[in-house]
């Protein structure tokens, strides 16, 4: 992985809250894994920086490596690995995912709590 | 050996799991983004093993990963994964 890569891996998931690195946008999502994460972050409202990394090479290996993980969506809080598609559904399911967002000042729907 | 055969294989050795099971579901996905047209590109596995005592749920996907290693890379487009320690999965099994 490039230094530029890193870099600018570093700077996206420091200059926002919520970052989803995914295939695909918010809108159209082009994988089921992917589209489940959002649909779980739309039902906690919260706001979130998708980055599609269909179109860009190197971002889509950068990423990656930069995890140690081999798979896409990756959802960072606040500049931490949260998980890929399982884990955010399992601690969506049991909570944890909520007690992590507000743990991080982030305000979620009252509903999804 | 088929590539589901293989993956059991490797976490069987890796983990010694006293609960395991790999399914394929590539025909689920078949025409989807991913479908590399092999029939084995797409997969789900639960693992109970109590070698994920004390690591959190990335660590414990890392592992899987780790182990699988080019199959990540080359073969699998996608692995769904549960990971549980033998009391977790005792407790969910109880629950049943």
């Amino acid at each position: 992985m490039s230094d530029i890569v890193s870099e600018q891996i570093k700077k996206q998931i420091t200059e926002n809250d919520i970052v989803l690195y995914m295939k695909g946008t918010a809108v159209f999502p082009q994988c089921g894994f992917s589209a489940s994460v959002i649909q779980i972050l739309d039902l906690l409202g919260v706001e979130y920086k998708d980055i599609d990394i269909l179109p860009e090479p190197e971002l889509r290996e950068g990423i990656k490596a930069f995890t140690e993980w081999p798979t896409i969506p990756q959802l960072y809080v606040k500049g931490e690995f949260v998980g890929g598609c399982d884990i955010i559904r399992e601690m969506y399911q049991n909570g944890e995912l909520q007690t992590l967002m507000q743990d991080n000042g982030i305000k979620i729907n009252v509903d999804a709590a | 050996m088929s590539v589901q055969q293989e993956i059991e294989e490797i976490l069987q050795k890796r983990f010694n799991p006293s609960f395991l099971k790999v399914t394929n579901d590539s025909h689920k996905h078949r025409g989807h983004a991913g479908d590399n047209g092999t029939g084995s590109s797409h997969f789900s596995a639960l693992v109970v093993s109590d070698e994920f005592e004390g690591l959190n749920l990335v660590k414990r996907q890392q592992e899987v990963y780790k182990a699988l290693g080019d199959y990540m890379k080359d073969i699998i487009h996608a692995l769904a994964l549960k990971t549980m320690t033998d009391l977790e999965y005792n407790k969910i099994k109880n629950a049943l």
